[in-house]
């Protein structure tokens, strides 16, 4: 039994070739979908069809989008750096793809005659492969900012940078966790050592941290800052047109997909049937094609849960943003680290019992809890005669006021006399407005 | 060894292409109409606020803070995962190790928190 780091160095350069084809596709593919499907689905959530005339279900509605912007006129500003402004593009789409080469979509299959993996490179540094990358595509968005020479671009790039690279700690050490199981940066490993039992179950806490981070990672709402419509106009892409702006666009989509698959594969055990399934006749669903089934079905559901997201929670302000990146993913997740390696070192000392295990663990337990307790309260503010005042010196006014509890609703007369119908047709709807308005 | 990072190159190189192609192509096939207004900057229909003529205007200073903490603990992170890839190799030594570690960056952490450097206002 050769391991997939093998099996991949056996592959002949026409299969290197087409696998990479492949991704390339795959990539492509879901973008043009996920669009499609964010907006059937939003438009669900929002009581509306969504779009469906182009194509069946409106399948095509993407490709109609992505050929119209290609028609459209390519636009630079005047005071736009020229290099920087047609390079940025170009930054942000290349590791977007790059991440995907080292996401395990199966195990190994015959393929065209030829007996490999389906995965493109199995490198023994694969999670900081896509880590790379995706720190490498928050260059495209700093540079299209910077290089727009426009004041909204600039700042919703500088707010992307900022918020990319605090998320990416909360997510890198989310990701120590799961080494610290599976003892290999290696993704093909990772999922191997998966097979007991999903690391969503073992490392909930990491997997916390590493769902909300992958959202504050790629921008999307209720972490879509960078670009926020009322603010920034469009954020950094602001000055873009045409395919560039395309470009931008399938990169947002791509960094979606790949942090999503690499939620799968690292917590979700990758291409493995989900259990009732993975039971089946001695675990047939986990080889040959079925994989890539589960596989993108997982990815798809976090997909959706991105769709969700979008479609119920408000953007967040960028200080609360910023505390929840800095003042609890990052502690957490320290605290989950120590406890993780703390277990591991435990477990594996030999000469200590279950029960020795179990004393130490409770006074773990005991020494954490004794700690929370001794926590300072929140501060409340013990002065009442405190009157806040605003910059310019003008006194605040209290902002917690309570709503007043609304008048009891009154009912109109189930159906009034012929008689008494004096009133105009717009004075009745007004009076119906006002018993209407009673309860908020 | 460094063969199996050719597949990658492909790769690089496939959506390096596309990206080129769609970024070089774009003027050629869409139209060109001239129009003064369109080449400034986009400012809601104003006047546009007058820039350097390179880099943009003035920015907050907490993004500087923000990328030196995150240089902090990023670094913090590079050491964090090699730990974690032989923690089991390294046994009681490692773990301890690490939580002094941890704790040393703890101390950082607590004092930047306390200076407000973690508060954006």
């Amino acid at each position: 039994m050769k391991t997939t780091a093998e099996l991949i160095a056996d592959d002949p350069l026409w299969l290197s070739i087409i696998k990479v084809v492949a991704i390339f596709a795959f990539g492509v593919v879901m973008t043009l979908f996920m669009i499609w499907l964010e907006r059937r689905v939003v438009g669900r959530m929002q009581h509306r069809p969504g779009p469906n005339r182009v194509g069946p279900f409106g399948l095509l509605q993407s490709l109609a989008d992505g050929l119209k912007l290609a028609f459209k006129e390519d636009i630079r500003p005047v005071v736009a750096d020229k290099w920087v402004y047609f390079l940025a593009p170009i930054i942000s789409a290349i590791p977007a793809f790059l991440a995907f080469s080292v996401i395990p979509f199966g195990p190994d299959v015959t393929m065209f005659g030829h007996h490999t993996a389906l995965q493109l490179v199995d490198l023994p540094v694969g999670v900081l492969v896509i880590l790379a990358c995706s720190s490498l595509g928050v260059y495209g968005i700093v540079l299209s900012g910077w290089a727009s020479g426009s004041p909204y671009p600039l700042l919703g790039s500088l707010r992307s940078a900022a918020q990319v690279i605090s998320y990416e700690i909360a997510m890198g050490l989310s990701i120590v966790g799961v080494i610290l199981r599976s003892h290999s940066l290696s993704t093909s490993d990772i999922v191997n050592a998966q097979e007991g039992g999903w690391y969503f179950w073992l490392l909930p806490v990491s997997f916390v941290v590493y769902a909300i981070s992958m959202v504050g990672e790629t921008n999307r709402a209720p972490f879509d800052l960078p670009e926020a419509e009322s603010e920034l106009v469009g954020g950094f892409h602001t000055e873009y047109s045409s395919l560039k702006f395309a470009l931008f666009f399938l990169a947002e989509y791509v960094n979606m997909v790949v942090v999503s698959a690499l939620a799968t594969t690292l917590f979700l055990g990758g291409w493995r049937a989900p259990w009732p399934l993975s039971a089946i006749d001695g675990g047939v669903l986990n080889t040959g094609w079925w994989p890539i089934l589960w596989f993108v079905g997982k990815t798809f559901f976090f997909l959706f849960v991105f769709v969700w997201l979008r479609g119920t929670l408000p953007r967040l302000r960028y200080d609360q943003f910023m505390r929840l990146g800095w003042k609890v993913l990052v502690p957490v997740s320290l605290v989950w680290i120590v406890l993780i390696a703390a277990s591991n070192a435990l477990w594996n000392t030999p000469g200590v019992t279950t029960g020795q295990r179990l004393i130490f663990f409770g006074v773990g337990i005991v020494v954490l809890l004794v700690f929370a307790l001794l926590l300072p309260d929140k501060r409340v503010a013990d002065d009442e005669e405190f009157v806040p005042v605003t910059g310019s010196g003008y006194p605040l006014p209290p902002l917690d006021l309570s709503v007043p509890k609304s008048p009891p609703r009154r009912r109109l007369p189930a159906a009034p006399e012929p008689a008494e119908r004096e009133m105009e047709p717009a004075a009745v709807a007004a009076a119906d407005k006002e018993t209407g308005d009673g309860s908020l | 060894m460094l063969q199996a990072y050719v597949p990658l190159v492909l790769l690089f190189a496939l959506a390096g292409a596309f990206a080129l192609f769609s970024v070089a192509a774009a003027p050629y096939i869409g139209p060109r109409r001239y129009n003064k207004a369109k080449l400034d900057a986009y400012e809601c229909g104003i006047e546009p606020s007058p820039q350097p003529i390179v880099g943009g205007g003035r920015m907050p200073v907490a993004y500087y803070l923000t990328a030196m903490l995150f240089i902090l603990f990023d670094i913090e992170m590079v050491f964090l995962y090699p730990f974690a890839v032989s923690a089991n190799a390294l046994g009681m030594f490692g773990l301890v190790e690490i939580a002094l570690f941890v704790a040393t960056v703890g101390f950082a952490y607590a004092y930047v928190w306390r200076r407000g450097g973690l508060d954006w206002n």
